[in-house]
């Protein structure tokens, strides 16, 4: 190198260039190694099913910041609606028998209120967010490509991303009622879960209680991400596939709002969103939870089938 | 061909689906929701009523017809609340002919466009004419019969309708079953309640102690008696919130009520009857009147009140009901309580009556049963007027609302309990003691009874009563007039369903005495949360009149039974007993006294329970079906896609060693673009090939079909000797480069390579990293993140990638893009070597200059077809043609014809082109000469770049 070295941020195209003694070795390499191959025509060593393993996987994705972010503010959010709910509690005759009051009784009511102001939004962008995200992201990127012709087979590829971002947002619903819970039990005590319909339940009852919560919330947002799921091999562009299913979700919300629509309004896919509140009673009602079970399960399984088509038969462009 | 094939099925696919969702939400909308037809019939029907059947009414009157197909039917007959006409109860008439009831409605006695005065559900007046109603039914032909003049007939109503619906299903055989609801058992005491007795109290959950000489309900029995005179109806407008109603600021149950509720001018009697003008008594009969301003004046009732209420009362008659009744009463509901309910419950149940109770939200002071619970009074009349659907059954049925709310979420549970506990047969009411706490306390009654406490407000229930949670806020009680007595916190919560009891001691003080009329109390059940906010469920107040108590000061002992309620009362919460002596709502003595109030040893308050499950146990069916069926078809898609793949290897031997064969390769895209046609080449070991062609030839879609991203519309693409789909495993042996590099941003180079290396699934010591990275030559910016990095840098470590793992087929396209001159050359050099070790190379370019220079071997491109392949040399050089620049090209070629051996010359300009065929140049050049043409050059025909560079040409770049 001839020219002296400037300032370590403007390194350039200039500084960089292969050493002759670089191609030598790399000829060298290239002699002595002929790898086997196998029956299939693949290299020793490549195997369909070991490509993108969940752990590779996993790592592209956590070390990303949206990731990392996404888990940060779940773990700060009962935090922050204790401070609110601590500013807020001046005017004790306001309280009473409202909002605040049944969101502070206990540690378990306290999840609830946390996922009943998560529930409608919150949740269903992060699970929009790591689906969606997840090959339009890769698209973008112009990377999706080199996974396809490495090869990772493409049902393969979907598969594994979906289970990535499965896990990721199974990861997310679980965080915040168990940051939640400790929250509660911290400053508000182990006491009765008291639901909106005046049910009360023991804090031992409530925590299966709980974890079946998490588990209807994870069934519910499958129809979330197998939307999201089919606009992320859609699109190339990220945003449009996370937007797209957010836009999908609250356009939901809205129909659901019009009571003129009555029945119609059951088979909207946001329609159980809160089925598991009645979760929350000595004696469950099983019918909404099993009836938002199935319609998130059908529209999940439409929307992954979709994709599945869609990806299996698209021509890779980006 | 088979793109378009599937582009039809796709389209056949999504037609099926729409036709599919179409005709099935057709069908759904067609199947119930959709009003069906009602036709209406209105008539004056003419009755004779009164002892001795002597007195003609005319009673205007409505028949609602269902479609005729489903003619004849049974009826349903509805009659209206205090205050009301057959108008006020249109809807719910529409709706049970809507269901295929025949539904008569009518303006009773005294109301709306009927003659006749108001007799209160006299059996003589009003019962009389309601049975000349079955009998004029019975006479219609669309009605269906049960024997001659008897129709199938069914009587609902609410209030003073409800209450009409008792007496007359206990005075009429033919009446087959009735729902009755808010309304009451006995009109005396739910005008004059005395709640506080010497005797047992029944044990039904929300029984009173109904004993004589009751307190006057003086704001109550005023409404009921303005509404009677055209003041407006007494009963709610709104529907009680149910269960996912959604909470949206209290204000849908109820709000204001209709300022005009007969909109065809029957609000003044006499401008259409003619009878009575608006004097003192209305439309009134004068015993009616004179009773009325008897108790308001004096706050008392006379035995022969007394006895003309009873008269008129359900009561009477529930001893005589056997038919299946459905008693419906308002949690919410000051006037007609839970008592009244249960009270008719037991008379009928004792009479041998199937009876099934539902309390729900709302009530006089709540709302009307909200359409869920329609549905089910519906159902009801279905079952056991037309045998369809279900049995309704006999049980208890019970609306909780919770006591914390929560925004937009449902607020209402419903507990079902098998049968109304102390009925005839069944098990008693449970009740659980709670240990209450207080001294024994003195509250004294002011003169005039005023101030006085505030429990509700009748005259307002329709508006605040339209939000349970304000009602139940605005109760006062004043100091010194109200004793307490107070539980501790509750461990758990506790679900009080209907009227608590309690023994009291209640002592005159010998300083002021009882007034003649003895002690009257007011007593009442708060939830006291642990803030100090009390509510009082229900508004509910239990009036008490404890006849006789001793000048000494001695204590009379009394057991008080609390208002029927339902309220869940929360861990932490307390229950509050508070005794007063004043009510706004009641008539209270004038004159100043003082009680001693308290409670007997080891005081406990018996509260009512009723334990049952929600209603509908157990998840339903149809939806578990659902799934098993959605996941059994993601099972048989996963099965045949795994199929698909297995069947879809295709190997051929022979070109076991050839890296790649290009077949008859063909890329149409759907609007008709042809990207690459009819291409076909082949790449032996060892070659560095040069796919050459302008931009948009097609080299980068046919690389795109050899990496399988891109599916060919025909022809197929061998790598040593496997077929090429997306996916196959032979893609392993191919390092690949192809339109510019693709990266995560976030991470470094080095960790890009490494992540991309771990997804291979591929041995670690296969990849040769340190050769990979020493060819990017990226320096320390291999630590950088890739974000940060030049085109130039992110070209050659994608370079570097491609080359991972040593490939046997490398595949770079436009690989010195954006590269300079000595990078370029290094490049070159890297290939070229590469390929020396029994690799293959594939570089695409649209550079002559550079394919010439880095290649062995070319194939030129363009427009998707193949233009020309071979050595780079041979195609160079073209053979042996030559062009010879010559003065004069006539002669020149005069000349050359004449040579041996040669052939093919052509005439171009001031050029002449010939094919020498292996003559050596001099030798032509020889011969020129000696024919004397001048010579300028002579060189190898450049055939290719004449023909690229006409090619590139026609392309503006």
């Amino acid at each position: 190198m001839s020219e002296p070295k400037s300032t370590e941020s403007l390194v350039d195209d200039h500084q960089v260039h292969t050493d002759p003694a670089a191609i030598d070795e790399l000829e060298q390499a290239a002699s002595h190694e002929h790898l086997a191959v196998a029956a299939d025509g693949s290299v020793l060593g490549y195997r369909g099913g070991r490509t993108l393993r969940l752990r590779v996987e996993l790592a592209r994705q956590l070390r990303r910041r949206r990731t990392q972010l996404v888990f940060g503010f779940l773990v700060l959010l009962p935090f922050i609606l204790w401070i609110a709910f601590e500013f807020g509690t001046s005017d004790n005759a306001r309280r009473s028998g409202g909002f605040v009051d049944l969101a502070t009784a206990s540690a378990p009511n306290f999840v609830v209120f946390t996922l009943f102001a998560s529930g409608s939004f919150l949740l269903p962008v992060i699970v929009a967010l790591y689906f969606g995200d997840t090959v339009a992201s890769e698209a973008s990127w112009s990377s999706l490509k080199y996974l396809l012709a490495m090869p990772v087979p493409r049902h393969r590829l979907m598969r594994q991303k979906a289970l990535t971002s499965g896990l990721l947002s199974l990861a997310a619903i679980t965080l915040l009622p168990v940051v939640a819970l400790l929250v509660g039990v911290i400053f508000y005590g182990t006491g009765e879960a008291v639901s909106p319909t005046g049910d009360a339940i023991s804090f031992g009852d409530s925590m299966i209680a709980l974890v079946l919560t998490i588990c209807y919330l994870a069934v519910h947002l499958t129809w979330m991400a197998g939307l999201a799921l089919f606009l992320s091999v859609s699109t190339d562009a990220p945003l449009g596939a996370v937007g797209g299913t957010v836009l999908v979700s609250i356009l939901s919300q809205i129909l659901d709002q019009i009571t003129a629509l009555e029945g119609l309004r059951d088979y909207l896919p946001t329609h159980y969103a809160f089925a598991w509140a009645d979760l929350i009673s000595s004696d469950p009602d099983w019918e909404n939870i099993t009836k938002g079970a199935f319609s998130a399960i059908a529209f999940g399984a439409f929307f992954a089938l979709l994709a599945w088509r869609r990806f299996r038969t698209k021509d890779i462009t980006s | 061909m088979a793109r378009i094939s599937r582009q039809r099925v796709r389209w056949l696919v999504l037609a099926l689906v729409v036709v599919v969702l179409g005709s099935a939400g057709l069908v759904w909308l067609n199947s119930g929701d959709a009003p069906t037809r009602v036709d209406t019939r209105d008539q004056v029907i003419p009755v004779v009523d009164g002892p001795a059947r002597t007195e003609r009414v005319d009673l205007d009157s409505t028949l609602y017809l269902p479609a005729p197909d489903r003619l004849p039917a049974p009826a349903i007959m509805v009659a209206h609340g205090f205050g009301g006409t057959k108008q006020s109860v249109d809807s719910d008439a529409r709706e049970l002919a809507g269901r295929g009831f025949v539904v008569l409605t009518w303006s009773a006695r005294g109301f709306g466009r009927s003659t006749g005065e108001i007799a209160l559900n006299s059996p003589d007046y009003e019962v009389a004419d309601a049975q000349q109603l079955v009998d004029w039914l019975a006479r219609q032909p669309e009605v269906v019969k049960d024997a001659p003049n008897d129709p199938r007939v069914g009587v609902t109503g609410g209030s003073y309708g409800g209450a009409l619906s008792l007496l007359l299903a206990g005075l009429d055989r033919r009446v087959d079953t009735l729902v009755p609801v808010i309304t009451y058992n006995d009109l005396s005491q739910a005008l004059l309640p005395n709640s506080a007795t010497t005797a047992t109290v029944p044990a039904s959950p929300a029984a009173n102690a109904f004993a004589d000489d009751g307190v006057f309900k003086r704001s109550w029995a005023g409404i009921f008696f303005s509404s009677g005179l055209g003041g407006g109806g007494a009963d709610p407008t709104g529907d009680a919130v149910e269960a996912g109603t959604q909470d949206d600021g209290g204000s849908t149950p109820g709000g204001a009520p209709p300022t005009d509720p007969a909109p065809d001018g029957t609000r003044n009697p006499a401008a259409t009857t003619g009878t009575a003008g608006i004097g003192p008594c209305g439309r009134y009969r004068p015993e009616i009147c004179l009773a009325y301003a008897e108790v308001a004046t004096t706050g008392r009732a006379s035995q022969r009140v007394i006895d003309l209420l009873r008269s008129v009362s359900p009561a009477t008659v529930t001893n005589r009901i056997t038919q299946p009744t459905l008693l419906v009463q308002g949690e919410q509901d000051t006037l007609f309580g839970l008592d009244q309910a249960d009270a008719n419950a037991r008379q009928i149940s004792a009479a041998g009556g199937p009876v099934k109770v539902i309390w729900y939200t709302g009530g006089h002071d709540g709302g009307r049963p909200g359409p869920e619970l329609r549905e089910q009074l519906g159902e009801w009349f279905d079952f056991h007027l037309r045998g369809v659907g279900a049995d309704p059954g006999t049980s208890f049925e019970y609306a909780v609302q919770g006591a914390l709310r929560a925004q937009g979420a449902p607020s209402v549970r419903t507990v079902t309990a098998p049968a109304y506990p102390g009925l005839t047969g069944g098990d008693p009411a449970q009740r659980r003691d709670l240990r209450i706490f207080g001294q024994e306390q003195t509250v004294v009654n002011p003169p005039g009874g005023y101030p006085g406490a505030i429990s509700n407000m009748p005259g307002l229930g329709a508006i605040i009563g339209s939000s349970s949670r304000l009602a139940n806020r605005v109760a006062v009680d004043l100091p010194g007039q109200s004793a307490r007595f107070t539980s501790r916190p509750l461990t758990a919560q506790l679900l009080i369903a209907g009227a608590s009891t309690v023994r009291l001691r209640v002592a005159a003080s010998p300083q002021l005495p009882a007034p003649p009329g003895g002690a009257v109390l007011f007593a009442k059940l708060y939830d006291v949360g642990p803030d100090g906010v009390r509510t009082l469920p229900g508004s509910g107040v239990s009036a008490v009149r404890v006849p006789a108590l001793p000048a000494d000061g001695s204590p009379v002992e009394v057991t008080v039974t609390l208002p029927g309620i339902v309220r869940p009362i929360e861990a932490d919460h307390r229950v509050e007993l508070v005794v007063t002596t004043t009510d706004q709502a009641y008539a209270t003595p004038a004159p100043p006294a003082a009680y001693q109030i308290s409670l007997i040893d080891n005081p406990t308050l018996a509260v009512p329970l009723v334990s049952g499950s929600r209603s509908g146990t157990g998840p339903p069916v149809g939806p578990l079906v659902g799934i098993g069926i959605v996941l059994g078809i993601c099972v048989l898609a996963a099965v045949w896609g795994a199929l698909r793949r297995r069947r879809s290897i295709d190997v051929d031997a022979e070109l076991a060693d050839v890296p790649l064969v290009i077949s008859n390769l063909s890329k149409a895209y759907p609007g008709g673009v042809v990207a690459v046609d009819d291409l076909s080449f082949r790449v032996e070991r060892g070659q560095v090939l040069g796919l050459l062609g302008p931009n948009g030839a097609g080299k980068t879609t046919s690389l795109r079909m050899l990496m399988g991203l891109v599916h060919p519309t025909g022809g197929t693409i061998r790598v040593f000797g496997h077929k090429i789909y997306p996916g196959a495993p032979v893609l392993s042996r191919i390092g690949s480069f192809v339109e510019g590099p693709g990266f995560l941003p976030h991470l470094s180079g080095r960790a890009n390579l490494e992540l991309y290396w771990a997804a291979s699934g591929r041995p670690a010591d296969q990849a040769h990293f340190h050769e990979a990275l020493e060819i990017a030559g990226l320096g320390d910016a291999v630590h950088r993140r890739v974000r940060t990095y030049s085109q130039g840098m992110r070209q050659r470590l994608a370079i570097a990638q491609a080359m991972l793992g040593l490939p046997d087929l490398l595949v770079l396209d436009e690989p010195t893009n954006g590269l300079d001159p000595p990078q370029i050359h290094q490049m070159r050099e890297v290939l070229r070597r590469y390929a020396t070790t029994g690799r293959t190379v594939l570089v695409s370019s649209h550079l002559l200059a550079e394919v010439e220079q880095t290649c062995d071997h070319v194939v030129v491109m363009h427009r998707g077809r193949l233009v020309a392949a071979g050595a780079v040399e041979v195609i160079v050089a073209g053979g042996g043609e030559a062009t010879f620049r010559v003065g004069d090209p006539q002669a020149a070629a005069e000349v050359l014809r004449s040579v041996d051996g040669v052939d093919d010359v052509t005439v171009d300009g001031g050029l002449v082109h010939a094919n020498l065929d292996g003559l050596p140049r001099s030798a032509a050049i020889g011969a020129l000469v000696r024919a004397g043409v001048d010579i300028e050059q002579v060189g190898p025909r450049r055939r290719l770049e004449d023909a690229f560079l006409q090619l590139v040409g026609e392309e503006p770049q």
